[in-house]
Parts: C-alpha cells; sequence; structure tokens
C-alpha cells in the first residue's frame, strides 16, 4: 500500500499549459501517473501532448473523474486556484508554488479546512508526492525512488525539505530499500499536510514497516510529531534536522526556517525527537544510515 | 522585512490607526526644526531595529529647542548593540495613564491568527509571559473567518484593561487585526499601546514584519530602501540567490534550501566555519553556478569553497558541465571541493576528473567533502 495516492489517483494539472506545469505534467505522466486533465480558462478544448484542458477544475472532474490536483500556478493565483480546487470537487489538493503569501496559506487552509473537511491540501513551496512505482506528483524525479522490493520491508518519508528529500530517497534506493509514499511537505509557514498527518497515515498503513524523517529549523512541528511518535506510533523512526548551526533572526532559504527568539532550533527538535525513541542522525547520510540499521533489525 | 518605528507607524496610519504625529529627521538641524513644528515636549527617538533602545539612551524627552538640539545631537551616531543611529523619529510626547500590549501573529502549530493583548505593557512581553502568564489574553482566530466585534470586546474585557480604555481598545485592535491581515504582516505590534489622562487610546510604538512573499500588492519601495543588507546579500539578492553571510572561511554553494543548510551544518561538525548559507535552487546551471561562484568569489573571507549538490531533475553531467563552464567564466581564487551525488552522479563525476587539480577536487559523500574543504581552509 501508500498513503494519500496511488496507480488509482486521477490528477488534474492546474497550470499544465505554462512551461513548468507542462515539463512536470509529461515527466509524471512518463513516469505512469494518471494525468487526466489540465486547466486553463483561456484555453479550454485545447490539449498538452494530448492531456485535455478545461477551463476550471470543475469541467475537468466532471469530464474525467479527477480525483486529485496539481498547482504550478505562480504565487499571486494560487489562492483562487486551491479554492477553485476544492469547489470543483477533488480531495487532494498539491500545492508546488514557492512565494506564496502567508496570509493567503493561512487563509485557504482553513476556509478548506472548515468547508470541505475531506480535502486534504499538500504544500505550498514543496516538491510534492511519489508513490513509487504507482504515482509521482510534483517535481521529484521519478528515477532516484525504489519501489517496495518483494520480501523485504519498506519505509515511508516525510520531510519539510526539497533536496534532502531526494537525498534521502537516492540513499534508500542505493541501499535496496523500498520506499511506499515519499511526501515532501514544504518548508512554509501553514503547510496544509503536517508531519503528524503523515506519521498517522504511515502508521496506520501495513506496508509501510518504518519512517524516516526530515525536518529543518523553524516552528515547532517536529516537537509536536516526537509527541505524536512517543504516544501514538509503534513504527521505528529515524531522523535528521537540518540548520543545527542556523543564525538565530535569520531566513535560511525556506520562509519557514528561522529560529526566532531562541525557539525553533535544531537542537531543541533533535533532543525532543530522541526523547521520543527516534534515531536521530548527525547528517542525511547518517539518518540513512539508522534507517538500514532499522530496516536490518525488523 | 523588518520596519523601522516610523516605518511601522507610517504603516499604522495608513489603516487609520491612532499614533502620535512626528517626524523623520536625519540630522540636528532637521531634527530641531521638526521638534519646533510639533510643539514641545517632543520625545527624540533613535530608528534602530534592535531591542533596547531605550536603556541605551536612544530616547530622551526634549522640553525646548535646546534639548532638542541636545539630545539629537547625542542620539545621532550612537552605536546600540552595533547599530549605529542614522535617523531620528521626532514625536509629540503623549501623557500617558496606563501602558498596555497588543500584538496579532500566526501561530503556526495552531494554524490560526493569534492575539496578545495585556493590561501590563511597556514591557518585553516574554517577561509577562514567564512571571505572569495569566496577565496576557489570547485569542486565536480562524483566517478564513476574521475577527467580529462580539468577539473582540469579549478578548478586551478578558484583559481587564481600564474600563474608559474599552471602546479606544476595541476600535485600535479591530484596526490593527486589518492591517496585520491586509497589510500582509508577519507581525504586527504594539508595545506600549497607551490610555491617556483624556481617555484616548494610541500606539505609542509600533514593531511591524512584513511577509516579503507579499511584495508583488504592495508599494513597499520605501521601504526596502532602508533595509540594511550586508554588502555580500546584496550582491547575491541582485543574482536573485538565496544568501545569508556567516562570519566563517569555507564558502558554501548547495542546491536547495535543506541541503545547503546541512552543508553548513556538516562543515561545522568536522570543525570548520562556513562563510556562508547560499542556495542556488533546484537546478545547478552553468549561468546560476556562475554567479553563485562569483559573490562567494568576493568575500574576502573565503578561503575554500564547498559546492554541494545533488542531482534530482537535473542529471549529474548537467550540473558537471555547468560548474565547468562556470568556472571558465569566473576567476576563483579559492581551491573549490564537489560533492556531486544523485541522478547519474558517476557520468557527472567523471567529467569532474578530467579537470580535476590541487584546486579542483572532486569527492564523493557530504562527509569526505567537508573534511577536505575545510582542511583546504586551514592550510
Amino acid at each position: 500500500m501508500s498513503i494519500f495516492v496511488d496507480e488509482n489517483t486521477k490528477v488534474v494539472y492546474q497550470g499544465l499549459t505554462g512551461s513548468q506545469g507542462r515539463f512536470y505534467g509529461l515527466r509524471n505522466r512518463d513516469y505512469g501517473t494518471q494525468v487526466v486533465a489540465g486547466t486553463n480558462p483561456k484555453k479550454a478544448g485545447e490539449d498538452v501532448d494530448g492531456i485535455p484542458v478545461y477551463a476550471t477544475v470543475a469541467d475537468a472532474v466532471a469530464a474525467t473523474g479527477a480525483t486529485a490536483s496539481c498547482i504550478f500556478i505562480p504565487a499571486p493565483g494560487v489562492k483562487s486556484a486551491v479554492m477553485e480546487a476544492a469547489e470543483g470537487g477533488v480531495k487532494f489538493i498539491v500545492v508546488i508554488t514557492e512565494g506564496v503569501p502567508a496570509q493567503d496559506e493561512a487563509w485557504f487552509y482553513n476556509k478548506v479546512t472548515d468547508d470541505f473537511p475531506d480535502v486534504r491540501i499538500l504544500g505550498p513551496n514543496c516538491p510534492g508526492i511519489i508513490s513509487p512505482g504507482k504515482a509521482n506528483i510534483g517535481i521529484t524525479s521519478g528515477d532516484i525512488a525504489l519501489a517496495p522490493q518483494p520480501g523485504k520491508p519498506a519505509v515511508g518519508i516525510v520531510s519539510r525539505s526539497g533536496t534532502l528529500t531526494y537525498q534521502a530517497l537516492y540513499e534508500l534506493k542505493l541501499q535496496g530499500i523500498g520506499v511506499t509514499t515519499c511526501v515532501g511537505i514544504g518548508g512554509d509557514p501553514v503547510p496544509g499536510t503536517s508531519f503528524i498527518d503523515c506519521l498517522e497515515a504511515f502508521e496506520a498503513d501495513d506496508d509501510t514497516k518504518a519512517v524516516m524523517m526530515i525536518g529543518e529549523i523553524g516552528g515547532s512541528a517536529e516537537e509536536q510529531a516526537a509527541e505524536f511518535i512517543a504516544g501514538k506510533m509503534t513504527k521505528p523512526v529515524s531522523s535528521y534536522v537540518a540548520g543545527v548551526t542556523a543564525p538565530p533572526g535569520k531566513k535560511m532559504g525556506h520562509a519557514g526556517a528561522i529560529v526566532s527568539g531562541g525557539k525553533g532550533t535544531a537542537a531543541a527538535k533533535m533532543d525532543a525527537l530522541r526523547a521520543a525513541g527516534v534515531k536521530v542522525g548527525q547528517n542525511p547520510t547518517e539518518a540513512g544510515e539508522l534507517m538500514v540499521e532499522i530496516v536490518e533489525s525488523l | 522585512m523588518d520596519l523601522f518605528e516610523y516605518q511601522g507607524k507610517q504603516f499604522f496610519g495608513s489603516f487609520g490607526i491612532a499614533v502620535s504625529p512626528g517626524e523623520v529627521a536625519d540630522t540636528v538641524d532637521d531634527a530641531v526644526a521638526a521638534a519646533d513644528r510639533l510643539g514641545y515636549p517632543v520625545v527624540v527617538k533613535a530608528q534602530v531595529q534592535v531591542g533596547g533602545r531605550g536603556k541605551a539612551g536612544g530616547v530622551k524627552l526634549a522640553a525646548d529647542t535646546d534639548e532638542a538640539r541636545t539630545h539629537a545631537g547625542d542620539i545621532l551616531g550612537l552605536d546600540i548593540k552595533g547599530h549605529v543611529v542614522k535617523r531620528l523619529w521626532i514625536e509629540k510626547a503623549s501623557d500617558i495613564a496606563e501602558e498596555y500590549y497588543a500584538s496579532f501573529t500566526l501561530d503556526r502549530a495552531a494554524k490560526k491568527h493569534l492575539g496578545m493583548l495585556s493590561a501590563q505593557g511597556g514591557v518585553e512581553i516574554e517577561t509577562v509571559a514567564e512571571s505572569d502568564p495569566d496577565a496576557i489574553a489570547k485569542i486565536w482566530i480562524d483566517p478564513a473567518k476574521g475577527l467580529d466585534d462580539a468577539t473582540l470586546r469579549d478578548w478586551v474585557t478578558a484583559a481587564k484593561l481600564n474600563p474608559q480604555a474599552t471602546e479606544g481598545a476595541v476600535e485600535l485592535l479591530g484596526k490593527l487585526y486589518t492591517a496585520f491581515v491586509d497589510g500582509d504582516a508577519d507581525l504586527c505590534e504594539v508595545n506600549p499601546l497607551i490610555l491617556t489622562p483624556e481617555g484616548r487610546v494610541h500606539a505609542l510604538d509600533a514593531k511591524v514584519t512584513l511577509d516579503d512573499n507579499a511584495r508583488f500588492r504592495h508599494d513597499w519601495d520605501e521601504y526596502e530602501a532602508t533595509q540594511t543588507r550586508d554588502e555580500r546579500e546584496e550582491a547575491a539578492h541582485a543574482k536573485g540567490l538565496q544568501y545569508v553571510g556567516l562570519d566563517g572561511e569555507v564558502g558554501v554553494i548547495a542546491n536547495g534550501a535543506g541541503l545547503a543548510m546541512s552543508t553548513v551544518d556538516i562543515v561545522n561538525q568536522v570543525g570548520g566555519s562556513p562563510a556562508n548559507f547560499l542556495d542556488i535552487g533546484g537546478g545547478a546551471n552553468a549561468e546560476v553556478m556562475a554567479g553563485a561562484l562569483e559573490v562567494i568569489n568576493n568575500d574576502p573571507k573565503v578561503k575554500a569553497i564547498f559546492i554541494n549538490i545533488f542531482g534530482g531533475i537535473t542529471k549529474g553531467e548537467e550540473v558537471a558541465n555547468g560548474i565547468v563552464t562556470a568556472l571558465g567564466r569566473v576567476q576563483i581564487d579559492s581551491p573549490i571541493v564537489i560533492r556531486l551525488d544523485g541522478t547519474n552522479a558517476e557520468q557527472g563525476r567523471e567529467i569532474l576528473s578530467r579537470h580535476e587539480s590541487e584546486t579542483l577536487i572532486s569527492r564523493p559523500t557530504m562527509l569526505d567533502a567537508a573534511r577536505t574543504v575545510v582542511e583546504l581552509a586551514k592550510r
């Protein structure tokens, strides 16, 4: 099994006609993802390499039965694109776009949660989600991910950082460890899907035997995750937290990655995770090695 | 982006929030002229983005022209915790009956707006939170629903302000919330929020942080112009690179914020000291790489450079070719250690190996590369 997306997920790409949307939409289709539609209010009736384009998500859902959307719309249009997707009837909305204003994400996260409680948002500012061998929605390179191997335990990955997610996938692949699903939750202040949402789903997924979690400085998401792991998780977890030596008050690339007022430090996060029984690596490679140990002991 | 107090007050003013009248001055003569226009007594306030300026002598009351001249002269050029005062805010002095605290920010854990109001103002809110947490009335607001009048009133009541302040506080806080949301602020803080003996409520200070991501829908040019950035950060910013200046000797270039942070970490871990955090983004083409190398090369402290790239979508051979092309364009003074991993890393390393020398070294893992670059930097 996998979490959130699989081979049956039908995806509509909002922004498929743009350069980024087209590039990744076609790549995702090549991977085997069911890319069923694109949207563009001015290009309804056209197609992108055979993928039909509709005016709205609602039209695309009506015509194709799309269940998920992937947003490649520039930041100013993301707020209305997310609402269009939720109102249009998809249940899973992946927002790749970076640079979305925090007030917008706070608004649409709560609006969707209030009015469409069965809809999940992933992102913004995230690499997307891949269930290797089944579906790849977003910008992750499919060939660095290994699908679950017969007779061997598979693991799940959840990460706040893009490149470190790829690093994690790749290291596990080199070790021959398959991945059920790898979720990039993104580095923004209001992520639609949190560590806990993913940990909960991995805990419930029979095929996922262990979880690798990659955090970074800022906020308290890792501490909350540690609390969840200590109280509610039976599966082993390995982890790495980036930004041990980040200076206070400076945003480290991601809008959410900032140590402020002594809060959100990597050291505090690693301590909380260790206290919850998580094996914490000092760098991504070490976290990968710890995962190898975990898998070998299963 | 953090605003100076005077900018915060202009920002508040644009949302109809009551602030004390005042003027900006960059010279002693301008300060005196402003004070004369405003009428005495005035407060002469240093404009610096650091706390504790009052204790450092950066805020003084002037009863007349002579005092205004003396204080302006003393405060201009004053060094407050490393921030030299270049600008003053001359403000008409207010009679204060009581001092309160008010703020709006985003509670990331709750994913809601958080409002904090306290009858204990004028001191650091962290201190109040520790000594008397019950003295802070908090409300969590659903950003999709906003703040209605009844909730606002209940909140003000819960904070136990002087009943005389209720109406004024309700009005001001409603506007402050609008400023926070519509103004795209990450933080709007008023400390102190004051009640005057005549029963008026207004903002005596303004601490505002704006969300850089919302720049596209605002005219923030004036605020931008006064931002003080490290020169290296300025140069990197102009090239569209994510750069944070640090104090060490190892220049760091990586693709992706997480990997860049991780690179800074690992350099520290093996006993080195990074000169910067630099994220060139997901790809790693020659153009971007050349720009990044120029920025690093212009930092005189840099003794060695660590290029850490994970090829995902950008394949290893493309990354390697990008690096080689960039090195052809930029004359680099320091030795470079490259760690290239990910898709087609082998092919990439093969390309790099043809160009390897004492000053261009390729290492297969992050740890190996970090050790090598730190050793080179110490030579």
